[in-house]
């Protein structure tokens, strides 16, 4: 089945964006697909202006669940939201796409930081952005989109030292004499190396690295990273793994006073080691390609190739996927397991939004199990096949429902033109929505739904504003949309 | 090399055929079933429970030595005798209800659970106890297994889920285990009347029901829409349970109600999945104060757990349930220097139910860091396991669910089996 160009800039825009409007559509449709490539992978050449339009006329509304007002940097509830909008209506969408891939990668937990400190300064810690705050903290999320494409090694650098990892992974506590293992051995297992690549002499060594990488408060105005000689341990410290080009593993005796050096060496070494390359390039992979069928190793290869050869930068190897030939090649669409977040924002960019408020889509999404700022532990949610139980789907069903009901009218209105018969109704929807083609069996319930319960179809407005919105709702619950 | 959680999801599963049975099987299946039979609910402590602030050796005196500002003083713990080496030990002081389903003889502690070269990594650890296989621990868990023996077609609510993911413990071949995080949200919803609703609905179960073997991506997203329809009607008579006492306002007080009310309604489901979190405290673990970390903990855990077990007492349900708890592992015997612990070796597992011989099995560490303690590892930073868990799933398995042991988890671990059942 040949697919058309629109297909596949519809295919390019559910994997590298959050789905398209057909206004999107037409936009990057008019330009080569290489150029529209580029156009979302050198985002900052678009104005970030998207918070901008934060409650204005003709985008998807917000619910201030602060008590005095919209709080995006104080309140956790208002924070998600913002992060939605912007999903839904950026125009540099692959920034916020790799957010939520960090996001997921360096998975940090709002409960704990709240449980430590408080609520608002929870998430200011993850979610402020600078020109949120008297004191220009970003948050981690905030990071995340700064450094969204940008260099591993300094994103891991900047992770270590972010206030929300260093309370969600203990390093705050971290002092010579009693190390805190915690965030050294998630550093190798999870963000970079993986488990089976080091032994647990590596996460005692290591947490020795990291003594005295701890928290403060200057003035008592914010938490920031605070490196306090006095905690470090400046004995020597070995590893199983060559820390240094020379192949030397042991990071030498320092003084205390240059002792935050052992980090950034170790980080270094962790960075460069040989697993961490093929690692972050099956992410990519998975995330991007298709991660349903037996992955492609050549590429994957090439792709943590140029991980080592670009010296850690992101964009290279996101590019190498979405200019490949590989990306448009059938077997590829329609491979990912869509995460609830992009089933909720492809869904609102392909329903419809006038008069919805992404407050009403936190509870279906933590039904759905994505909470945003809230992953179940740090090795983030379980991807793919763990996104799809009879709850989790049930809870897809039910938000398309949900968003169905609320847009009825407004699916009407659009069918008037199209509702002559049930078929013609249906092929809109379908059109709309961009499925994958449904097997026959599939097409004729849905036809046979549309027909349900009307003896005489004339195309009424009674008639499409029920059979629109259920037909909306049948989709967009189906299993074929879970897929992207 | 161990294979992470992730990757087995995203490689492993795609061999199996997980599916829903049709439900035109569910009412006959049900209905054979009937009521009366043995229920499990596996309960889960996520993070890895320090063993030792739950049940404290508290005449040890490096127990006080190692542990001087999360050491439970001897004074507050809840005594519950000595074990056979007459180490004298006592419950978390906030147990208060375990100690009395202790007292009644039906609480089984079972000291120094665990295996050979524990691994410290959650996840890791998580999938060793999941699956009873230290050695690979991916593939199906050793429940999923125990539903792949049993008669197919296998009614879907043979097993129940109370959390979103699907735990890997019950990771089978052949059934695809239902999560039902909330009863009331179990329901399908639709846009328009209950009359179109009732076609919306049969749209959609026709939808749900192709499963291309050339697609099993799309098989198994389908396959979860269709266990949803075939699970949701029988799901919603538990709406209606009554329990005979007010449970905890918690997740996981509420979900063991819902369990107790699938119990009682007889709906036909004999495993059930049940977990509460927060055990991974690396800092500020507040053994102690009586509104520390740990404290809520044991609050949670007791609490729920007590209500739960009197309400199935209530309703002479309790010989009919056995609760059998776990964690990924226990924590290191020295604090940290943020009064917590960091991840360590072998823990505790705890079985009660009303045909439980309770009681103090196994031995208590000596917590003295002497090379020739053999009851330590990791140079005497952690408790070195004595009862292998298989050899408690193996009791479980033979006595209680009534299949064959050594089927179920590829060895024979009936020897060092503690008699709990």
């Amino acid at each position: 089945m040949a697919r058309g160009r629109e297909q596949h800039i519809e295919h390019l825009l559910r994997r590298a964006a959050f789905g398209a409007t057909e206004e999107d559509v037409a936009r990057y449709a008019n330009m080569p697909y290489v150029a529209a490539v580029e156009r979302l992978l050198t985002y900052d050449n678009i104005p970030d202006e998207v918070d901008g339009k934060i409650g204005q006329p003709g985008y998807v509304g917000v619910t201030a669940r602060a008590a005095n007002g919209f709080q995006p940097q104080a309140n956790i509830d208002d924070a998600r939201q913002r992060w939605l909008f912007r999903m839904v209506h950026s125009q540099r969408p692959l920034q916020e796409k790799m957010a939520l891939f960090w996001h997921n990668h360096f998975a940090t937990a709002y409960s704990k930081i709240s449980g430590t400190f408080n609520g608002t300064e929870a998430t200011r810690m993850l979610a402020s952005k600078p020109s949120d705050d008297p004191d220009r903290v970003v948050g981690q999320y905030e990071l995340f989109r700064q450094n969204a494409l940008g260099n591993f090694r300094e994103l891991m650098i900047a992770v270590a030292k972010d206030p929300a990892m260093l309370v969600w992974l203990d390093g705050r506590l971290n002092v010579r004499g009693r190390p805190q293992e915690n965030f050294a051995r998630e550093l190798m297992e999870l963000f970079t190396m993986g488990v089976g690549t080091f032994q647990e002499t590596d996460v005692y060594a290591g947490a020795r690295v990291f003594t005295g990488w701890n928290l403060a408060r200057p003035n008592n105005g914010y938490y920031a990273f605070s490196y306090v000689a006095a905690q470090h341990d400046t004995d020597a410290k070995e590893f199983s793994f060559p820390i240094y080009p020379n192949g030397s593993r042991v990071i030498g005796g320092r003084a205390a006073a240059q002792g935050m050096q052992d980090g950034l060496d170790l980080i270094d070494a962790v960075v460069r080691h040989p697993a961490t390359g093929p690692r972050l390039a099956r992410k990519l992979y998975d995330f991007f390609m298709n991660e349903t069928d037996t992955p492609d190793q050549a590429l994957i290869q090439d792709v943590a190739r140029i991980y080592y050869e670009s010296g850690y930068e992101i964009k290279p190897m996101v590019r190498r996927l979405l200019t490949s030939s590989q990306f448009h090649e059938d077997r590829n669409f329609y491979k990912r397991y869509s995460w609830p977040v992009e089933f909720v924002a492809r869904s609102l960019k392909e329903v419809g939004w006038s008069g919805f408020s992404l407050a009403n889509t936190l509870t279906p999404l933590l039904n759905m199990g994505q909470q945003l700022f809230e992953p179940p532990d740090v090795a983030g949610w379980e991807l793919g096949r763990g996104w799809f139980s009879t709850g989790g789907m049930l809870a897809r069903m039910n938000f398309a429902a949900q968003l169905a009901s609320n847009q009825k009218f407004n699916l009407r209105d659009l069918a008037r033109p199209v509702g002559k018969s049930p078929e013609s109704l249906l092929s809109f929807v379908l059109d709309r929505l961009t499925p994958n083609d449904y097997a026959p069996s599939a097409y004729n319930a849905l036809l046979d739904y549309a027909r349900a319960g009307i003896s005489n179809w004339t195309g009424s407005d009674d008639q499409l504003a029920t059979k629109t919105s259920g037909l909306v709702h049948l989709v967009v619950g189906s299993g074929d949309y879970q897929l992207v | 090399m161990a294979i992470t959680r992730r990757e087995f999801v995203r490689g492993g599963v795609a061999a199996f055929t997980v599916g829903f049975a049709a439900p035109a099987f569910i009412s006959d299946l049900a209905r054979a079933q009937g009521r009366a039979q043995r229920n499990l609910v596996i309960l889960y402590l996520s993070g890895g429970n320090d063993a030792l602030s739950t049940l404290i050796p508290y005449t040890d005196s490096q127990y006080y030595a190692r542990r001087p500002t999360l050491g439970i003083p001897a004074a507050n713990v809840l005594q519950i005798g000595s074990d056979r080496n007459g180490q004298a030990l006592g419950l978390h002081p906030r147990l208060t209800g375990l100690k009395s389903i202790f007292d009644a003889g039906r609480l089984a502690i079972v000291q120094r659970t665990g295996y050979p070269n524990s691994s410290r990594s959650h996840f890791q650890g998580t999938d060793i106890w999941s699956t009873a296989d230290p050695s690979s621990p991916s593939g199906t868990g050793w429940l999923g297994r125990y539903l792949d023996l049993l008669p197919s077609p296998l009614d879907p609510l043979t097993a129940w889920s109370t959390v979103r993911e699907t735990p890997r413990t019950l990771l089978a071949r052949t059934v695809g285990v239902p999560s039902i995080p909330s009863v009331a949200g179990y329901a399908f919803a639709s846009p328009n009347t209950p009359t179109d609703a009732a076609f919306a609905r049969d749209s959609a179960l026709r939808i749900a029901s192709h499963l291309p073997a050339d697609q099993p991506h799309l098989a198994f997203v389908n396959s979860t829409a269709q266990g949803a329809f075939a699970t949701l009607d029988r799901v919603a008579q538990v709406n209606t349970y009554v329990s005979t006492l007010t449970y905890p306002n918690n997740g996981f007080a509420q979900a063991l109600r819902a369990i107790a009310g699938a119990i009682a309604k007889g709906i036909g489901t004999k495993v059930f999945w049940v977990q509460t979190g927060g055990y991974d405290t690396h800092a500020t673990q507040g053994t102690n104060p009586a509104n520390g970390a740990y404290t809520q903990l044991m609050a949670t855990l007791g609490d729920g757990v007590a209500a739960f077990y009197r309400d199935l007492e209530n309703q002479g349900l309790l010989r009919d349930t056995l609760i059998l708890q776990f964690s990924e592992f226990s924590r290191r015997i020295t604090e940290n220097s943020s009064s917590g612990t960091d991840h360590g070796a072998a823990g505790l597992m705890l079985a009660i139910g009303g045909t439980v011989r309770g009681g103090l099995y196994g031995t208590a560490a000596r917590l003295n860091p002497t090379p020739d303690n053999q009851t330590l590892e990791n140079n005497g930073a952690d408790v070195r396991f004595e009862t292998d868990f298989r050899s408690v799933y193996s009791k479980v398995i033979d006595s209680w669910l009534g299949a064959d042991a050594n089927a179920i988890l590829g060895g024979d671990f009936r020897a060092g089996a503690p008699n709990i059942l």
